[in-house]
């Protein structure tokens, strides 16, 4: 076990230190730094944690570009990828971690199937649960409903992102791509630009860089920031000062269906005052990194160019994708019992 | 190119904004009553304006004029700055036969209005950056006077989506307002407000509840009953207007109620400004001088929205301008022609012009039994209105633009439709006798409406 600094511990509740100290010996089964039995949400994760996570990942990531990527860690589990919305590089990504840790992968496009019959989500669940998977994950248009359905089955449950609540592992592979890139994330100024109030990436950085130590910036318009904003960060709602000094600047996605109408009169005006262009990114510190978790709308929130940018890192966000993926299923499954 | 020489120099003869140089110290007025809203000034003396702005004032200018000026005597009428209508519709674009912003500038400078600010309630509606430099180009090659304008706060007026507030306040627009129209949607209101806080922008509503109003002709009350007209009570007005302040302090954006009309719409204001929240109001020169009974047998040139109420309100809306609590009075001039005027009441258009008597109405107010002193009434017309909307001038101080007009105060005419310079002639004060008149509008040191001296 790694020695935890002191500095790592700040913000942690007293109960988490005691966890910490008494892994792993005292409780065989529990793997480590990471000892839950679902991942829900970033919010209460502890430095210790994600730290523990994000080193775990780190050599997923070594592994990933190996010739021979495949271990058997995972070997005779059984993975279900439950979507109930749409998904591509997510649902691929968790996939690949799956089958390159050996587990056997099912993927489950809900909203194509059961649903419009009419089934709940309960009864979904359950259905699933009668098949003994060993982990689910899950993604959902309402917030709360990954929760609901953890309740309700036996295995681990890994969300894949609920409504505008959370998308845990959205977050670890973005401070994992920081901490690669920077060395550190703790007293990085990141700025988190953009539709704040609809976005679950927003709400799992929020959390995770929080944790961490980095001072996190909110940019945003007022009618896409969420009520009581400064509680998540320093609010801006000119990202010409908001982005000023960042290390790095994390662009978020605008939906579609928010860019007409009531919250914002257009995309055009919205990619004017908050779009990422060269003009504005002049004002960030010179190696900031530009993040964006994708998909990308061009010239809505970032402009092509610097989306095509050198110091953009949306590559390596998708890379670390499936190495966190990898540490978060490999962390879970070694905490399942062992019958 | 030839052919833009040609007619600029065409334009330039019929102009009255172009005249011979002025010599180089300026022009001075001497003998003036100079008025400044602004600092509380009311003194004998005198002013020199020198490249369109004012050079100097004060009362030491008096009698003795600098060299190298033009001199004008005043005579002891009333020097002061020119009026800020911040409410004002035309016909242009799309309605040319009401009003041009041509035309609706002649007016304007009649009536000593130095800057108009138009209403988006054209056709197409002013909600596009393209439209406001339009407007914006218009009035430069054709008004005598300064023009802003106000751009639609929501798409089409519609109420539903908002415009970009950014981009269009970059273009030029000094505020954002849906009209003659209230914003029903509730969320569409608070997200406009929220939106709007970020750009610091105006929000200027008119408010009245549409499905109270429905289609209502005038003010719910005896007069209605008796004329057996459908009316609409002042609650409609006071109900958007409460939720509106709620809206404000929910959000923090700036507000301006554009006109008020009754009692409970003033308590309401001066409530929310005692609790700090940034909210102003105005209130048209109609209902601070008529009341529902001008209508008296279907008169549809009184036929105004919102409509005329009781004399209690107008009372109100007079103690409110007396007191500060209501900030700006505008004209709310709104050309009509005879075809959607000469209908039966109900089907009538609303509407009433207003520019060039705008500050003859106003000086009832001055000369009536509430006499309301002259720097309040020219804080209201002037001063609070350039600053509500950012604009310079509304004030008489070294490097202002000379937006200037002399005012006979006690000269009686009589008001005489067929000569308002307005393309439209529904000016509900036809034949009605006033008191104070304008000598002179002058505008960034231009004369745009010289009334003989006599």
């Amino acid at each position: 076990m790694r020695l935890v600094l002191p500095c790592e511990l700040r913000g942690c509740a007293i109960s988490h230190i005691r966890l910490v100290l008494m892994a792993p010996s005292d409780t065989p089964n529990t793997y480590a730094g990471f000892s839950r039995r679902h991942l829900l949400t970033c919010e209460g994760l502890t430095a210790t944690e994600i730290t523990w996570l994000l080193d775990l990942a780190d050599k997923a990531a070594e592994t990933n570009r190996q010739v021979h990527k495949k271990s058997d860690l995972l070997r005779g589990r059984t993975l279900i990828n439950l979507f109930f919305e749409a998904s591509t590089r997510t649902q691929a990504s968790f996939e690949l971690a799956g089958k390159r840790l050996g587990a056997d992968v099912m993927n489950m496009n809900v909203s194509a199937s059961s649903v419009q019959k009419g089934e709940t989500l309960i009864d979904t669940a359950m259905t699933l649960n009668a098949m003994r998977p060993d982990i689910i994950v899950v993604r959902h248009h309402a917030a709360g409903a990954v929760e609901l359905l953890s309740q309700k089955v036996d295995c681990c449950v890994i969300n894949a992102g609920d409504g505008a609540h959370q998308h845990p592992t959205q977050a670890l592979l973005d401070a994992l791509t920081i901490r690669r890139a920077k060395g550190r994330v703790a007293g990085l100024v990141v700025a988190i630009c953009g539709d704040i109030l609809h976005s679950r990436v927003a709400r799992s950085n929020i959390d995770v860089l929080n944790a961490l130590g980095a001072r996190v910036r909110i940019i945003g318009p007022s009618t896409l920031l969420p009520p009581n904003a400064a509680r998540f960060g320093e609010v801006f709602t000119d990202m010409w000062a908001g982005i000023a000094g960042a290390d790095i600047i994390m662009m978020l996605r605008l939906q579609n269906e928010r860019m007409q109408g009531s919250y914002i009169p257009s995309s055009r005006e919205f990619f004017h005052f908050f779009g990422l262009d060269q003009e504005k990114l002049d004002l960030a510190k010179p190696d900031a990194l530009i993040m964006h978790p994708g998909p990308m709308n061009r010239g809505v929130e970032i402009a092509s160019t610097i989306a095509d940018h050198s110091r953009s890192v949306i590559r390596e966000q998708v890379e670390m994708g499936v190495a966190v993926r990898m540490a978060v299923l490999e962390a879970l499954a070694r905490n399942l019992p062992n019958r | 190119m030839t052919q833009k020489t040609a007619r600029s120099a065409t334009k330039s003869a019929a102009d009255p904004k172009r005249r011979a140089p002025a010599p180089p110290g300026g022009t001075v007025f001497i003998n003036a009553r100079l008025l400044d809203p602004a600092t509380g000034l009311d003194v004998p003396g005198g002013l020199v304006m020198r490249d369109g702005v004012i050079a100097d004032l004060g009362p030491h200018l008096r009698r003795n004029a600098p060299a190298d000026t033009e001199v004008i005597d005043c005579k002891g009428h009333l020097l002061a700055p020119g009026i800020v209508d911040c409410q004002v519709f035309t016909g242009e674009p799309g309605q040319e036969h009401r009003e041009t912003l041509k035309t609706a500038s002649y007016a304007a400078a009649a009536g000593g209005v130095t800057t108009m600010v138009v209403m988006p309630d054209t056709k197409p509606v002013i909600d596009q950056v393209a439209l406001v430099d339009f407007i914006q180009r218009r009035a430069r090659d054709n008004a005598l006077v300064h023009v802003a304008t106000m751009a639609a706060l929501t798409r089409g007026l519609e109420g539903t989506e908002i415009t970009e507030f950014g981009l269009l306040q970059r273009a030029g627009a000094v505020a954002f307002t849906n009209g003659k129209s209230s914003i029903a949607d509730t969320r569409v209101m608070r997200n406009a407000l929220l939106y709007a806080k970020d750009f610091d922008a105006l929000v200027v509503h008119h408010t009245e509840d549409p499905y109270l109003s429905g289609s209502a002709a005038m003010n719910s009350g005896e007069v209605s009953a008796r004329l057996g007209l459908p009316g609409v009570n002042t609650a409609a007005e006071t109900i958007v207007l409460e939720r509106d302040i709620r809206l404000v302090a929910l959000t923090g954006g700036r507000y301006h109620a554009a006109t008020i009309t009754c009692r409970d719409s003033l308590d309401v204001i001066r409530a929310a400004k005692k609790r700090g929240l940034p909210v102003t109001c105005g209130v048209s020169i109609n209902h601070l001088t008529l009341n529902e009974l001008d209508i008296g047998s279907y008169r549809t040139f009184f036929k105004v929205r919102p409509p005329l109420r009781t004399e209690d309100d107008r009372l109100a809306m007079v103690e409110g301008v007396a007191d500060g609590s209501i900030d700006v009075i505008v004209s709310s001039h709104d050309p009509q022609d005879a075809d959607v005027k000469r209908r039966p009441f109900a089907e009538a258009a609303d509407g009433a012009a207003g520019l060039e008597t705008l500050l003859s109405a106003a000086l009832r107010l001055h000369y009536g039994n509430q006499e309301v002193p002259l720097l309040v009434l020219w804080k209201a017309l002037s001063t609070n209105p350039a600053q509500l909307l950012g604009l310079k001038g509304g004030r008489l101080a070294k490097g202002e633009p000379a937006d200037l007009i002399l005012v006979d105060l006690g000269e009686p005419w009589v008001v005489n439709k067929e000569l308002l310079r307005s393309r439209s002639k529904n000016s509900p004060f036809d034949d009605s006798k006033m008191q104070g008149r304008i000598l002179r509008t002058i505008v960034a040191g231009e004369t745009v409406f010289p009334f003989p001296l006599s």
